[in-house]
């Protein structure tokens, strides 16, 4: 079937008040079956090829001697609905179709894509892939055996069911909510976005999986102000999850919680500059992770020693209550993936096991190259961008400590709880995040409320100064991106309550 | 495609969408080429080739707005794509603002050729690509034996797009863009990190990208130049803002300018038009007429003529960023809603002249994370760069963050250089500022 065929099918009988029908999937593909259920013949159906299409395409791409090459299907779907000024007044839909193909040749890539799934526009592609390669071998594609693959982000009703009328009114009632909170507000911006792919992945080696990557979130931002004073800060939930998943405890909880963020700001003051005490909240100060182990953990980085983490596997990086994981596998996590973009089992990766550094993140460039399996880290924005080793859920498995003695052991610091973004330089171990909300810590007590601050400290400095790991892990609950390479991907992280003995904080003198 | 196409593309869909019952409707359709090399170890490393389609879409129907994308352009598959996508808009909240621009804001376009395309991209071969990759790689490799990695790149990029609005307004557009630089990690033997440094340049025309060795070699010395970083006491240091880095501190500016954070009130630069945000020496212009420059343009995203407009005139804000839809709900005559090229009134002194001029300082060369608050201009943000005793670059410095708000920060500025980044639409150059708090040790 061609994809003219596809396009038209998925639009036929579609109600009017439902999304777009270019946005449903294909009826003939089991949909009456669970979401979870993934038919490779509903795939191959959907994007028009079957094996021996696939199999030409991978021969073309080997042509020139490559050793590997895979295809990458993919079908995304994104809506996206607004409100300002308290009404649902904007709208914003994608859609993006292509096939990306990939060719390796000892640690070398090449990669072309296609937004025509044709045969004759897939075999061209291949065809500049495989430039990369200039040796008289020739290995044939095997035989596609279909990989089945474990879910791990059920959801009951696909988005591309949902319709937009039933979306609008949670913006309206968590408007009206935080409208009622607390009369300071004066300005709210809504945002739902739902952003979800079907892909296939083929490799020459033999392998061919398929996966529905669904992805939601609700954000809310909120302008306040008293006494002609500003502030604004915002909230927002997000996941591999239905619509089901905004019950009407969160849609509650979001109202709630970007109120509180945003008006507590006003009594908020900045610390001192310098270094001192620091003591993460459990949850999204995972970015602590992120950035100060994370990257330098992606196996890219290593195989080409740029890292400063290149010459430490194996050797104490941290205390021994100190562990830390990559994962794939957490239900319905937004970093969560049922299988990598390049075909491989997700899985639980220990970067740090009881203080003792243990596994890069790979992809399978570098788990050739160390000779190691890969660990199902190998993703990509789209089908536009080759694959590259990528974080999941990063976060730290609870310690021996609990929250209350953590903070009554410090003197004078400062208490971390919300945060907007992080850097990392790899080679030097430089990492940042900034801290949009917290507390100042005096005598053991959380006090006065602090605001805009970055933080600043040196990777595997920091590992070491992490002195007190509580038992309370919490999960970030909302939309992290990562950007590497010019690719973003969703990524999530987690930590219990952690104190760093010393760590530079950005304030004033 | 070819330009032809392209408009009459745009045209037809704005009728399909008109058919299905929008007022208005506003198209871009595009198509693009990009090929990019990397060059590692003597060999290349990554070679990446494509060339994509794409089709925008505005509709206005009653009052109601909605905006879509596909990369699917075949006409069969965007009648229904459009159908659908006006079904959609109908069950939107009506708001009166959401109009195309009034026409006669299309009009003045300057007649004026702002070289977009350098024809010159037609005979670049994949043979020369590879040259100029492996030539940085070359020049960058032979400068030290602390090199730990070098990846070198090139690559190019070409596009066309048409623009249609269905109340009067046609453009169409085709330029090139030619890229190529280094990126550099050394061995610090001192501290044990691994710093990187790079190279990297954007130009429109393909005869002016640098040489080989002004891209590779640099890139090395700027990672050398870190063996040793540390940080230092925390306190108030005089501040140089090398070229390269000036315009991520002017960028924290450009969210509280525009016209949408305004109305939704959380601008700290809300009723301050005619005020003195900065010093004498902080004048910033948005000037679209730079032939070559990398944001030059006639007309804006929204179709509306540009203009060259200054920001802020010898400290006092003059301009916002007001695009259409917020300058109608803010009853604000629309400038336009994003810059084009940023350029300031350069002064004459080099960076090696207002390294000179410093007592005790830092330069900065590098941000590192950060962030600001556009409700209240508080920012705090992380950098790198070279401490600075008595005109001499005495030791590099790192893990230190810079915080204050931008309300001062500007009054701070004492000194503009001479040297503004052209391989940015932001030209800035090097700039000086008195007394900035840092924290450190």
């Amino acid at each position: 079937m061609t994809r003219r065929k596809f396009i038209k099918a998925g639009a036929a009988g579609i109600a009017l008040a439902s999304i777009p029908g270019i946005f449903r999937a294909n009826p003939l593909m089991a949909f009456s079956a669970p979401a979870g259920e993934k038919k490779l013949a509903d795939y191959l159906e959907h994007f028009g090829v079957d094996e021996s299409i696939i199999r030409d395409v991978m021969a073309a791409a080997l042509e020139k001697g490559g050793d590997y090459c895979d295809v990458y299907f993919q079908h995304s779907i994104g809506s996206y609905i607004g409100l300002e000024d308290n009404a649902v007044n904007k709208a914003y839909t994608n859609v993006d179709f292509g096939v990306g193909i990939r060719v390796i040749e000892g640690d070398q890539t090449g990669y072309s894509f296609t937004e025509e799934i044709t045969p004759k526009a897939m075999k061209l592609a291949a065809k500049t892939a495989a430039n990369i390669a200039s040796e008289s071998k020739n290995l044939p594609p095997q035989r596609l055996q279909h990989h089945d693959i474990p879910e791990y982000y059920p959801i009951k009703t696909r988005w591309e069911d949902v319709k937009i009328d039933q979306k609008i009114p949670y913006l309206q009632k968590i408007n009206d909510k935080v409208f009622s909170l607390d009369n300071r507000i004066i300005k709210s911006q809504i945002w739902f976005d739902d952003d979800t792919s079907y892909i296939m992945i083929a490799t020459s080696d033999g392998k061919i999986v398929c996966d529905y990557q669904p992805m939601t979130s609700i954000y809310v931002g909120c302008s306040a102000e008293m006494d002609g004073r500003r502030e604004r800060n915002s909230f927002n939930l997000a996941g591999r999850q239905g619509i089901d998943f905004f019950t009407p405890e969160r849609v509650d909880r979001l109202a709630t919680e970007a109120v509180n963020r945003t008006v507590e700001l006003f009594d908020a003051v900045k610390p001192a500059a310098g270094e001192m005490e620091v003591v993460l909240a459990a949850g999204s100060s995972g970015i602590l992770l992120h950035e100060a182990i994370g990257h330098g953990m992606e196996a890219d980085f290593n195989r080409k020693e740029i890292s400063i983490f290149s010459d430490k596997m194996n050797k104490p990086v941290a205390e021994k209550f100190v562990s830390i994981v990559d994962n794939g596998t957490n239900p319905n996590l937004r970093g969560s993936i049922n299988v990598d973009d390049e075909g491989n089992d997700s899985q639980e990766t220990f970067l740090v096991e009881n203080g003792i550094l243990r596994s890069y993140m790979h992809d399978h460039i570098s788990a050739k190259y160390y000779g190691v399996k890969p660990t199902g880290s190998g993703r990509r924005q789209s089908f536009r961008y080759p694959v590259i080793p990528r974080m999941r859920n990063t976060y730290m498995l609870p310690g021996p400590h609990n929250k209350e003695e953590i903070i009554k052991s410090v003197k004078k610091g400062v208490y971390c709880k919300d945060f907007s973004n992080g850097q990392v330089f790899i080679g030097a171990g430089d990492f940042t995040f900034y801290v949009l909300s917290g507390n100042l810590i005096e005598d053991g007590k959380l006090t006065k409320p602090v605001k805009d601050i970055n933080i600043i400290g040196n990777g595997p400095d920091v590992l070491k100064k992490i002195v007190m790991v509580a038992d309370d892990l919490e999960y970030a609950e909302g939309g992290w991106t990562c950007g590497k390479d010019g690719q973003s991907v969703p990524v999530s992280m987690g930590l219990p309550t952690v104190k760093v003995s010393s760590i530079t904080v950005g304030g004033v003198s | 495609m070819n330009k032809k196409e392209r408009l009459e593309l745009a045209h037809w869909a704005i009728k399909q969408a008109q058919k299905q019952g929008a007022n208005d409707a506003s198209v871009d359709v595009g198509n693009s080429r990009d090929i990019e090399i990397e060059f590692r170890d003597k060999k290349l490393d990554r070679l990446k080739e494509s060339t994509q389609n794409y089709l925008n879409l505005a509709i206005y129907a009653g009052g109601r707005y909605s905006s879509h994308s596909t990369n699917d352009i075949r006409r069969e598959s965007l009648g229904k794509f459009i159908e659908d996508a006006v079904a959609m808009t109908k069950y939107l909240t009506e708001d009166p603002y959401r109009t195309l621009p009034d026409p006669k804001y299309y009009e003045g376009q300057k007649e004026i050729n702002l070289g977009f395309y350098d024809p010159a991209y037609e005979g670049v071969n994949s043979d020369q690509r590879v040259k100029i990759a492996r030539e940085i790689e070359g020049a960058a490799m032979a400068e030290s034996d602390k090199i730990i990695s070098c990846t070198s790149g090139y690559s190019d990029s070409f596009y066309e797009m048409a623009k249609v609005h269905s109340n009067g307004f046609e453009g169409e557009r085709k330029a090139t863009a030619f890229s190529a630089g280094a990126e550099v990690t050394v061995d610090d033997d001192k501290t044990g990190g691994r710093p990187r440094d790079w190279e990297w340049v954007t130009v429109r025309n393909y005869n002016d990208l640098l040489a080989p060795d002004k891209l590779g070699k640099p890139a090395v010395k700027r990672a050398l130049d870190k063996i040793g970083q540390a940080k230092m006491e925390s306190g108030s240091y005089d501040m140089i803002i090398e070229n390269r880095s000036a315009a991520r501190m002017l960028y924290f500016m450009y969210g509280p300018l525009r016209a949408r954070s305004l109305q939704q009130k959380r601008s700290f630069l809300e009723g301050k038009l005619g005020e003195k945000i900065g010093s004498d020496k902080f004048t910033i212009i948005d000037d679209p007429f730079i032939v070559g420059g990398l944001g030059s343009r006639t007309y804006d995203d929204e179709g509306m003529a540009t203009k060259r407009r200054v920001i802020f005139d010898k400290g006092i804000l003059k301009s916002y960023f007001v695009d259409w839809y917020y300058g109608q709900k803010l009853g604000m005559e629309p400038t336009n809603g994003s810059p084009s090229n940023i350029v300031t009134e350069y002064g004459n002194k080099s960076l090696d002249e207002l390294i000179k001029q410093m007592k005790k300082g830092i330069l900065v060369t590098s941000f590192i994370g950060g962030n600001s608050n556009s409700a209240t201009g508080d920012f705090s943000t992380g950098i790198v760069g070279q401490y600075i005793e008595n005109g001499t670059i005495i030791k590099p410095v790192n893990e230190m963050n810079i915080s204050g708000n931008l309300l001062d920060i500007w009054q701070q500025l004492t000194e503009v250089g001479n040297d503004p980044r052209i391989y940015s639409s932001w030209r800035m150059p090097s700039l000086y500022f008195k007394d900035i708090q840092f924290s450190g040790i």
